[in-house]
């Protein structure tokens, strides 16, 4: 009797699905067009043919990976085996196939993803939380973005929150104006105070210079710097500082 | 017996007959009527004693022991190091009553496919019995390598409260442990020099282990936590290498970013191994607007030969490496997304270089450039970004001609590419003799030669016939049973040998098991080798390490009849899922090994012992 091997997930059983070449699951559609220009199509073409759905693929970077879960023998019978010739139209993915360590393809995988992740979740009704850190304040705090519809509603709601801190070398102006202002764009020329956030790239820019929805869509976290002494924003940002103040 | 001893002490150094273990020790009983008195016996023995001090090879120590009794007794009272290739091969007990006086210990657990999820994780490979033995009878342990074993964090403590005088702990592929784990090690192995973690899954328990080095100066000459993925401390870090005035070799983790790393290089020029970290900015910098100046923090790292990391690459920042290329030997950009464009400008420095691992991204044209530069060129591994059968990989036969004709000294080759040729692998095998590793992946299963459409059959038959060195191979594409004929016919040295999706016929395992004598490890999968191939190995396993063989033609009963024919070998058929209870004839895997110890006790469901 001949062993053969093919694994599918628990879920779903065996799908068969109409649809283009290329053998892409469903996570890697987000990935792949951004890999490559040709995954593009199956973003459009709804249709797939799926013979070994999400738990087998290789380098999808998910638990479901850790766990091969199995069909009964008595289907392997309907089941090509892997050393059959003729390949399918579609390529499924092996389990352990292309010899890479899940770690050498989680890394890559969540350097490209990391930013897809966040797409996804401002998509949704998903709550964004970013960090908020206040130069002097002993502690972070963290904030949902879309509680707030405005700039303005953020900036009330951070004044609020860093209130009681004291803040180290501040300006006793500097504070009252934190504390008292509801406008947070306000501290620019006001005050030592310099909102900014970390965007998706990496860099360090002003908050208020891009619409509220572009912001919440793109802001990793948020930093309240003293104007002073802390700037080290991406030289465009800094530039703007400097001309506001 | 004796044909237990001859064979089971080749390679490995694991053990001795179970004869001799039996036999009482110390007691000379060679000699029925004396002529040696005791006194002149133990001058002998002291001699002995002496000159076995010197014999460090395992293999000769091996074959040392066999000489006679007291040879035996001398060799197992000085024998320093252990080498133990397969933890099931020998129990922690045995291996602690013969061996008294062991400083290092290298200790290897689950076989390598292993680490292709294609068994369940809770194999077994537990490093807790070797831990409780050791920390009872080698109180002067000071090194351990372990690998591919499963490790606790309890394990880790009762090694850290065992051995007062342990220095050296190199953990690679192993699993099991947290940063609870380590800050034990950290805090409790006052005289350590080495922690080394390369390739683990180290659980996340948000313990802060950099932290928990104990104040003062260290002795640390090698710290590597690259693979470690969680938050550190960075102050703690900070002042750690402030205060490790002997630290050679640094490996940071992706959470240190380059201003970061920047702060730890002017702290430590002295460094000779590094690793960058993330190498992009993630942090405002905190002195004005401008940037450290990075080109001289690596001008400042006069020794530096071994450069690795770039773990999410701002490759703006990669010119900085520049001071360092002419000098580097190692250069591990395995985790850097670059283009060809990118490392041109950096390689071309590299003159000295002997090892380079990069991404497949770099394309052929990049290797072409490294094989312009690198004629020192030992050890290359291009690995895929895009790890799928079907994928867009840059690199090809074209690329492998390249680094054939510009390195001629090249020893060992990883290769992960979409379209190959007989002709490139052809080129290779004569432009390059002397190679030791061939691995070649071609990453779509059956894959012919791109251009003629013939198999792969002749671009492997020439590797064997001309790398007249080669002791590990990995074949992959389109084989027929012919490319194996070449390799049972060639492949005299060969030790290590992966197959995957390869053969037509038992006759394929037939040539390899009939022709290759120094074979320890052979790995399979998903080929046609049945009952009657297995069959023809049954005078060569007791010589090997291990045999895997997975989604082959494989029956139990055919697994059964080697069990029952060769009862020192340990056959294990196992499961691919751990839900499943073992069912009729059906199993994932074949994995079996020599062992004295036979059944091991801790086999989990999914694994059944014949």
């Amino acid at each position: 009797m001949e062993v053969c091997r093919k694994t599918a997930n628990g879920l779903d059983g065996t799908e068969l699905r109409l649809g283009l070449p290329g053998g892409g699951l469903e996570g890697d559609v987000v990935k792949n067009s951004a890999a490559n220009g040709k995954r593009g199509f199956e973003e459009i073409v709804d249709l797939k043919l799926k013979l070994s759905p999400k738990g087998t693929c290789t380098n999808y970077m998910d638990q479901s990976d850790e766990k091969v879960v199995k069909i009964s023998p008595k289907d392997k019978k309907f089941l090509p085996c892997s050393n059959d010739p003729p390949k399918p139209p579609s390529k499924a993915q092996v389990v352990g196939w292309p010899p890479v360590r899940s770690f050498r393809k989680n890394i890559l995988a969540v350097q490209k993803s990391s930013d897809e992740e966040r797409e996804k979740k401002i998509g949704s009704n998903n709550p964004v939380f970013v960090k908020v850190s206040v130069d002097g304040a002993p502690y972070l705090r963290k904030v949902d973005l879309k509680m707030y519809k405005s700039y303005q509603e953020l900036s009330g709601a951070l004044g609020n929150m860093f209130r009681f801190f004291t803040m180290g070398n501040c300006g006793s102006q500097g504070m009252k104006d934190f504390m008292n202002e509801s406008k947070l764009m306000d501290l620019l020329s006001g005050s030592d105070y310099v909102p900014t956030y970390e965007d998706k790239d990496g860099d360090w820019m002003l908050v208020g210079d891009v619409p509220w929805e572009m912001f919440v869509h793109s802001c990793k976290r948020l930093r309240i710097t003293k104007g002073k002494e802390a700037i080290g924003l991406a030289p465009r940002a800094m530039e703007k500082c400097k001309n506001r103040t | 017996m004796s044909e237990d001893r001859a064979e089971m002490s080749e390679d490995g150094g694991e053990s001795s007959s179970p004869s001799s273990a039996t036999k009482p020790r110390g007691c000379d009983v060679s000699g029925g009527g004396d002529y040696l008195s005791p006194s002149a016996d133990q001058v002998l023995d002291n001699v002995l004693d002496n000159v076995l001090l010197f014999l460090t090879s395992r293999r000769d120590r091996n074959a040392a022991s066999l000489v006679s009794k007291s040879w035996w007794r001398a060799e197992a009272l000085t024998r320093e190091e252990l080498f133990i290739g397969n933890c099931y091969a020998v129990s922690p007990r045995r291996v602690t009553e013969r061996f008294r006086r062991v400083r290092a210990v290298t200790l290897k657990g689950k076989p390598r496919f292993a680490d292709f999820n294609l068994m369940p994780p809770n194999w077994g490979a537990h490093f807790a019995p070797w831990v409780a033995a050791m920390g009872h009878r080698y109180r002067a342990l000071e090194k351990l390598c372990l690998k591919r074993m499963r490790v606790k964090d309890e394990d880790l403590e009762l090694l850290a409260r065992s051995f007062p005088c342990f220095k050296e702990l190199v953990l690679v592929c192993c699993d099991g442990f947290g940063t609870s784990g380590l800050a034990m090690v950290a805090s409790k192995c006052r005289q350590l020099r080495v922690l080394d973690l390369t390739e683990d899954d180290v659980i996340d328990d948000e313990v802060d282990w950099i932290s928990c080095f104990p104040e003062g100066e260290t002795s640390l000459e090698s710290l590597i936590f690259d693979c470690v993925d969680c938050l550190i401390d960075f102050e703690a870090l900070e002042q750690l290498v402030t205060r490790s005035p002997s630290l050679k070799k640094l490996r940071l983790n992706r959470y240190v970013n380059i201003g970061q790393l920047y702060r730890l290089m002017i702290q430590a020029p002295q460094l000779t191994h590094l690793g960058t970290g993330s190498f992009s900015p993630s942090e405002i910098v905190a002195q004005g607007d401008q940037e450290p100046d990075y080109v001289s923090a690596f001008a400042a790292c006069r020794s530096l030969v071994c450069l690795s990391g770039f773990r999410e690459i701002t490759s703006d920042y990669l010119p900085a490496i520049y001071p360092v290329c002419a000098n580097l030997t190692s250069l591990n950009f395995s985790y850097a997304n670059i283009s060809a464009e990118q490392l041109i400008p950096v390689i071309r420095h590299c003159h000295k270089l002997q090892i380079l691992w990069v991404l497949d991204s770099v394309c052929d044209e990049g290797l072409h450039a490294v094989a312009a530069t690198c004629k020192d060129l030992r050890e290359l591994r291009v690995f895929p970004v895009d790890a799928r059968e079907d994928g867009e990989a840059p690199v090809s036969d074209v690329g492998l001609l390249a680094i054939s004709e510009g390195c001629s000294k090249l020893q060992s080759i990883l290769y992960f590419c979409q379209r190959m040729t007989n002709a490139a692998v052809i080129a290779m095998s004569k432009n390059c003799p002397d190679i030791v590793v061939f691995r070649l992946c071609i990453m779509g299963r059956h894959q012919p030669d791109h251009i003629t459409d013939e198999p792969m059959d002749e671009g492997f038959g020439a590797i064997v016939k001309n790398c007249k060195k080669l002791t590990r191979l990995a074949v992959s594409g389109l084989l027929t049973d012919r490319a194996f004929s070449y390799i049972g016919q060639y492949g005299k040295l060969v030790r290590t040998l992966s197959v995957a999706f390869a053969g037509n016929s038992d006759m394929g395992l037939k040539y390899v098991l009939e022709g290759c004598p120094r074979l320890q490890k052979l790995e399979i999968r998903d080929s046609p080798f049945g009952d009657s191939a297995l069959h023809s190995g049954l005078h060569h396993y007791y010589n090997m390490r291990f045999l895997w063989m997975s989604s082959c033609k494989l029956t139990r009963q055919g697994c059964k009849e080697i069990a029952q024919r060769l009862p020192r070998l340990v056959v294990e058929v196992i499961n691919g899922s751990e839900e499943d209870e073992m069912e009729d004839d059906f199993f994932d895997v074949l994995y079996m090994y020599r062992s004295l110890e036979g059944p091991r006790a801790d086999a989990p469901r999914f694994v059944t012992i014949l």
